[in-house]
């Protein structure tokens, strides 16, 4: 693993929730600029791990360091810097629901910039449009389809044009014609402004779409660690086996 | 049995502990920039103006209600040209103060612990911390404050409009007029009788905005989840609003002894 372009590095990481051990020591680099997808069954910790990465957990154990800067030792009001350069898109998109689409996507521009309203609302119609909601802007979440509000969350991800992007699910209860949009759109973002994409995801099709390097999570441990090619050819069975999958999400 | 009575009484100071803790952080918060204007007056306006149309009506109803019992009791003793006093100082000392604070509890407590709930379980509390906002102080400071800045000005409003139906059903008895009606209710009525007890319901806001934002924001456990905190947040609220004003009525008895006149 090469450790001088990483923008994000696990050093020994371990968590625990109660007396079950999710994350067991696991030490990762993830390149700049790289597609790095996690795999694994459910409640393997993939999701945990996105959420260490992000400061929302902490762990026991090791440390944490996005852009060179150790999250683990910050106090909580000395994330959000750090947060500005992340976004995250949830499983569930969790939009405010008590806020339009457009107004979603508006938030963050809002809170971290100083634009007049115009310009923010110009700004929201255009990521609404990278992710093909323009017309979407007054609807309320809840009028939304699951495949849009996925769409929608993801523009409010990037309104504040992160240099990483955390992806929980992408594919999670959607169709396979709107799953291969989001994907479309995530490989757009790290063509066109070289976002690093972090993609958790038990949907092997999707994974092998957007990813150029992967790891296999099985009992709080990393299992495989590679590209789709030498993970396919991996002497774990559980790796070949999750590897072989059709499906998911 | 009484090792059960024991662990129920310890878990339940415990959390008291804990909620207490919350609320005092809460207070502290709100003193550290940035603060959260905007969103502390979109507060005022759901937790104040909106309930002012429920606080208005019950006012009136209450108003009406004591008057009547007065007015029973009081004209035994030819004494009806009490009743505008009488009905303004138990308003103002303890109707108003207790009955707004209950119905806020009700209205506001639960809407405030569904609201605060459903973004825990739904993500939407961690989406905030993703988009570098402080959810605590976004979504709990700005609830508390808004509770604690709302309760005294609805007591007021309910006083008024008890007093305002106080004088609609002592008219069509008595036929008396709007200006003795006031004239009498304000002849008895010292400042002292109104500002402590209505200065007590910022506490009762702070008990509101605290519980029912503890049990939101730690809602765990789905829509089911959601539920129980709702129903938390009014009958924990409800509780503690109570009894915090038995220790609050002694405080303001030693404090200001004129009221025992």
């Amino acid at each position: 693993m090469s450790t001088i372009e990483a923008i994000i590095r696990f050093e020994a990481v371990s968590k625990s929730f109660g007396s079950k051990r999710v994350l067991q020591d696991v030490s990762f680099d993830i390149a700049r600029g790289s597609a790095f997808c996690i795999l694994g069954r459910s409640g393997t910790g993939k999701s945990v791990t996105l959420k260490l990465m992000i400061g929302l957990l902490k762990p026991e154990q090791g440390r944490i360091f996005v852009e060179d800067q150790e999250i683990t030792s910050l106090q909580a009001r000395e994330l959000p810097p750090v947060r500005k350069t992340m976004g995250f898109l949830f499983q569930n998109a969790a939009l405010f629901d008590s806020l339009s689409v457009g107004e979603n996507v508006a938030f963050p521009l809002r809170r971290h910039t100083h634009k007049p309203e115009t310009e923010i609302k110009d700004r929201a119609r255009e990521k609404l449009a990278q992710v093909g909601l323009e017309n979407e802007f007054d609807k309320m979440p809840a009028d939304l389809s699951g495949g849009m509000r996925k769409r929608a969350g993801l523009a409010r991800a990037l309104a504040l044009d992160p240099s990483i992007l955390l992806v929980d699910e992408p594919s999670a209860g959607l169709d396979p014609i709107t799953s291969a949009e989001i994907d479309r759109l995530l490989l757009n973002l790290k063509s066109e402004r070289d976002t690093t994409l972090v993609v958790v995801t038990h949907n092997i099709p999707s994974a092998r779409r957007v990813g150029d390097e992967f790891v296999v999570m099985h009992e709080g441990q990393f299992i495989a660690h590679g590209t789709a090619k030498e993970l396919d050819q991996s002497e774990h069975a559980v790796v070949r086996e999750f590897m072989k999958s059709v499906g998911g999400g | 049995m009484i090792e059960r009575i024991g662990a129920f009484v310890v878990a339940g100071l415990a959390w008291a502990g804990e909620v207490g803790l919350f609320g005092l952080r809460a207070l502290r918060e709100a003193l550290r920039p940035p603060f959260e204007g905007k969103e502390l007056l979109r507060q005022l306006y759901e937790i104040g103006s909106r309930s002012v149309p429920l606080i208005a009506v019950a006012g009136f109803a209450v108003g009406i209600v004591m008057s009547m019992h007065s007015r029973s009791s009081l004209e035994r003793f030819g004494a009806e040209a009490l009743i505008p006093g009488v009905l303004a100082i138990s308003l103002a000392k303890e109707i108003a103060p207790l009955v707004t604070g209950l119905l806020v509890s009700g209205r506001v407590g639960a809407g405030i612990g569904a609201e605060l709930g459903g973004m825990r379980v739904t993500e939407q509390i961690d989406a905030l911390e993703t988009l570098a906002v402080d959810s605590f102080k976004y979504l709990v400071v700005t609830r508390v404050l808004a509770c604690m800045v709302a309760q005294p000005v609805l007591t007021t409003f309910m006083s008024f409009t008890g007093l305002v139906g106080g004088f609609v059903a002592e008219t069509v008895i008595s036929n008396l007029s709007f200006r003795l009606y006031f004239d009498r209710a304000f002849s008895v009525m010292e400042f002292v009788d109104y500002i402590p007890a209505t200065l007590k319901t910022t506490v009762f806001g702070f008990i509101i905005g605290t519980v029912s934002s503890y049990l939101g924001y730690n809602a765990e456990g789905g829509a089911e989840g959601v539920g129980r905190a709702s129903t938390k947040s009014v009958v924990f609220s409800s509780i503690l609003l109570i009894l915090a004003n038995v220790v609050l009525v002694k405080m303001i008895l030693f404090l200001f002894p004129d009221q025992l006149r």
